[in-house]
Order: structure tokens, then sequence, then C-alpha cells
């Protein structure tokens, strides 16, 4: 590889890595201001103008609270917990297509840390392993509550990652490809994926909520009604680590619906611009189509969470494996009889 | 018309146990009410006040923290006679008496004063009764917002005449316009 690739590569990545930090810490204001507006609160507003600077006084709190370790027989689990949460949550948005191609310095810059055609199968691969995190956070308490919230927390998130997988397997079949740039680049102009393959977003975008254990599927953190989860024995940093990767994986998931399903960075109007400006322009303006539209699924998984509340445990898995994942199949079927038809005709 | 029937609020339903139709069992409809209802208050009113910026404002028999007045020459009322503590239903006041010298007629009115006149301000329950007893308008309860400051230590929440009595510049200011007429 040419050294010039690996360096715009590793400027790109720092880049993204920014980018989804700030995405996560400005989430945890965003959330508890929605919070504060939905139910005629005010919410944060002592530090700085209009609380701007509020993530920055939590971590600052995080960082000055008592270190706890309980009497653990694996320390390294222990840390390692909240270690893997977080980086499951940062390098899926490795194959994220983060917009259209650049052109600068007379080079073509591909918006994205690397185009692997197995894209979707390395985001589930690495969701899978998201579970580990909270598992052994959980076993490394030492503390058989927390035991039970890890078990609780990672049976939703398997059983909703079947779902959340055949609900998928349609939209490939459709589009013909694992890269997530390619199911972005078949969105072009008004083709967006959700027009065609309605149900398998509903069935997709309940199961990203219950993968992010979002409410109404945060079952794995409710103190009132089960005792806390599988984080009941951390504090301090590493506490705020497993929230941080709650907020992280909260902006990927929203990045992942809006490419696959809500037309990616692409918009209506694309190619006029293209033309009538310059390619630059036209990508540009994708990229900030894109950032919309993450901010829109954002928003709309705090608007959820302050409106739905939670689901009882059996009710949750009733949903997920009697109602989901039958409907999801069903969509399987029905699209692949229409993609037969259509072949035929 | 029985009384099953009657509804104050005109807000009372029957309760019904009846199957839901399969468009209710899906609960999609129910779902997108309650984003709508819940988007809806993103764009009223907010109810709360702003504590520190604004305060509500106090009921015209709002009572704090008490006080011992000062006659207009800037001497103590008190001549602890004991009404308040009687009247004091939770006994939160204490007193001891003393007898003026003849140089002290300047510091207290009548021939007997309070030596030490203490509030134990856990006791208090800001009744005002000590304030309607007092036949000498001696004992006051103020409009100041502060009521007792929080403190770690239950001594220091028995106050005792350095914090009740009126400051002597207070009295002094309070006379001023009287002496302008």
């Amino acid at each position: 590889m040419d050294q010039a690739i690996i360096i715009e590569k590793s400027i790109f990545i720092v880049v993204i890595f920014a980018i989804t930090m700030l995405f996560a810490m400005y989430e945890t204001l965003a959330e508890r201001k929605l919070a504060a507006w939905l139910q005629d609160r005010i919410g944060p507003n002592r530090a700085g103008p209009g609380g701007i600077m509020q993530p920055l006084a939590d971590g600052l709190k995080l960082f000055s609270k008592e270190e706890f370790f309980p009497n653990t027989p694996n320390r390294f689990l222990f840390i390692m917990g909240p270690a893997i949460s977080m980086s499951t949550a940062l390098i899926t948005s490795a194959v994220i297509p983060w917009g259209d191609k650049l052109h600068i310095f007379g080079r073509d810059v591909i918006l994205q840390a690397t185009d692997i055609n197995i894209g979707m199968l390395y985001v589930f691969g690495v969701l899978s392993i998201g579970v580990y995190g909270i598992m052994i956070g959980g076993w490394a308490s030492n503390n058989k509550f927390s035991l039970m919230g890890a078990m609780r927390a990672s049976s939703q998130m398997i059983s909703y990652e079947v779902a959340m997988g055949l609900a998928l397997i349609a939209l490939v079949m459709m589009d013909g490809s694992l890269s997530l740039r390619h199911i972005a680049e078949g969105q072009h102009g008004w083709r967006w994926n959700v027009l065609y393959q309605p149900v398998g977003f509903l069935i997709f975008l309940v199961c990203s909520f219950a993968e992010t254990n979002r409410t109404p599927f945060d079952l794995a953190e409710c103190e009132a009604e089960l005792i806390g989860g599988y984080h009941t024995e951390y504090s301090s940093m590493k506490m705020g680590f497993y929230l941080f990767a709650e907020y992280a994986s909260m902006f990927i998931s929203s990045a992942i619906l809006a490419i696959l399903y809500f037309g990616a960075y692409n918009y209506p109007g694309m190619d006029w611009v293209a033309e009538n400006w310059s390619a630059n322009a036209s990508s540009i303006i994708g990229i900030g189509v894109l950032f919309i539209k993450i901010c829109f699924f954002i928003f709309f998984y705090m608007w959820v969470r302050w409106t739905i509340p939670r689901f009882r445990y059996d009710q949750l898995m009733k949903l997920g494996w009697k109602m989901l994942i039958p409907l999801a199949i069903a969509n399987i079927v029905i699209t692949a009889v229409i993609i037969l038809l259509a072949d035929q005709a | 018309m029985s009384i099953e029937t009657i509804s104050l609020s005109g807000r009372k339903k029957e309760v019904s146990n009846k199957k839901m139709t399969f468009m209710e069992s899906l609960y999609l409809v129910a779902i997108a009410k309650g984003l709508w209802i819940t988007l809806g208050h993103l764009f009223t009113r907010k109810v709360t006040i702003k504590y520190p910026e604004e305060t509500r404002e106090l009921s015209p028999v709002y009572r704090g923290q008490h006080m011992l007045m000062r006659d207009d020459e800037g001497r103590e009322r008190c001549t602890a006679c004991g009404l308040c503590a009687l009247s004091c239903p939770a006994e939160a006041i204490t007193m001891k008496a003393e007898e003026r010298k003849p140089d002290e007629k300047h510091l207290y009115r009548e021939e007997k004063y309070a030596s030490i006149y203490e509030i134990n301000m856990l006791r208090c329950i800001f009744c005002g009764l000590c304030e309607e007893a007092c036949p000498k308008q001696a004992i006051y309860l103020t409009k100041s917002r502060v009521m007792v400051k929080s403190n770690s230590n239950r001594e220091d929440f028995i106050f005792g005449k350095e914090k009740l009595v009126m400051p002597l510049d207070m009295a002094i200011n309070n006379t001023k316009p009287q002496m302008a007429n």
C-alpha cells in the first residue's frame, strides 16, 4: 500500500474517532435536555451557557470519584468489561461510509475507513462481541445480582440480534451485496430502502433499540424494578465507560439505520448539484445530509425513551422470539417471491 | 341517577376487559399517539420556576426567622415575662430573667430583661404563637427568606440573643424616617 493512502486513512480514522467521541459526549447532554423539555422542565443549564459544558463537568466528576473494586476473583476481567463494551462500540465505525468520494489534492478520498465486501457481517460480528463486555463485567463483579443483570442483558441482546440479522437478509437479497457502501450507493436519489422494506425497517429499528439497551428495552439497567444491572459494582470512569459505550453505540446504530434504510448520504437532486456545481459540493452536502439523518435517529431514540415505558422481561422475550423473528422470516419469504417474480417478468 | 354514574370531573371512564382487535393488539397506533403527545410537550411552556434566578412569591402570612425587637431609642423591648415560652407548642423557647442595673437604662426598656434568651430552631415550627402572645411586641417573625441555615452541628441550632436581637444599626435606621417628620 502506498504511503499516501496510509496517511490518508490514519487522518480519517482519527477524525472519525473524534467525531464519535464528541457525539457520544454531547448525546448525554442532549438526552438530559430533551428529557427535560419533554417533561416541561428546563434541564441542565449551570455549566456554561445553556449547559453546554455539562458533558465536561460530568466527565470531571466521574474522574474524581472513588475508584472502587469489589473483592473480585479476577480484577483484570473486571477492568476489561467496560473496555470491551467501549471498543466494540467504536470499531463498528470502521466500515461505515460517511460520504461519497471527495476530490482533494488530485486524489479521490473515499470517506470510509475500509470498504470491505462483508461490511454487514463485520458489524454483526462486532455487535455480538459487545455481549462479552456486559457478561464479563457482570461476572467479574462477584455479585450474584450483577451476574443476573448481565445474563438478562446478554440474553436480550442475543435474541434480538437474531431478528436483526433476519430483517437484514431481506435487504441484502434485494441489493445483492453485504458491503455498506454498495447498499448506500444503491439508494441513489429517492430510491430509499425504507420504501421497499418497510417491515424490515421496523424490525431492524426495534432490534437496534434492544441492541443498544435503550428504553423500552433497558432492562439491563433499571434500578427501580430490578436491582441495577451488570454495572452495579462499577464506579467512577469504569461506569462512565459503560454509559459512554451506550451513547457511542447509539450514534453508530443511528448511522447504520440511516445508511441501510434512509438513503445514507444520498439526497434528491444529488445529480443536479454534481453537474451544476461540482462533485465535491455534492458529496459535502451528502455528508451533511447523512449527519442530519443520524441526528434525527438519535433524537428518535431519545424521544422513544421518554415516551414508552419499559417492557416486562417475559413480554420482551415474547416480542423478540414470537413476534419479530416470525415476522422477519415472513418478510424474507415475501421479498424472495417478489424478486423471483420480478426476474421472470 | 345512581351514584355510580356521577362523574364530577367529567373524565370518569368505565374499565372494560374487551378483547383487542388486531390493529389494537399491534400497539402501533397507540405508540404513535404516545409519541405525538410527548412531542407536543417540546413546544409547551415550561412550568418550573428557575429557582436561583426567579423566586416564588411568598404568601402574605409567611413567617421567617425570629427577631427580638428594639424600641425607637434602641432599647430591648423584651422583659422576660415568659409568655412566649408558655404559648410555644413546641417548647422551643427558654429564657432567664435579670434585673436592670441603674446604669443599664439605655439598654433595656423595663426593669426586668432577658439575660439569656434562646430558641431551639430544631424544635421551632414557625407557628407565630410567640409573636401573638408577646405583650411588649418584642418578638416578631420576620419576612426573611432564610429560616434556619443548614449546619451539621446540633448545638448551632440553639439561637441565642446574639442571633435573635435586632442589630443596633438596623434599629437606628428604622427610627430615621420618624425623626425626619
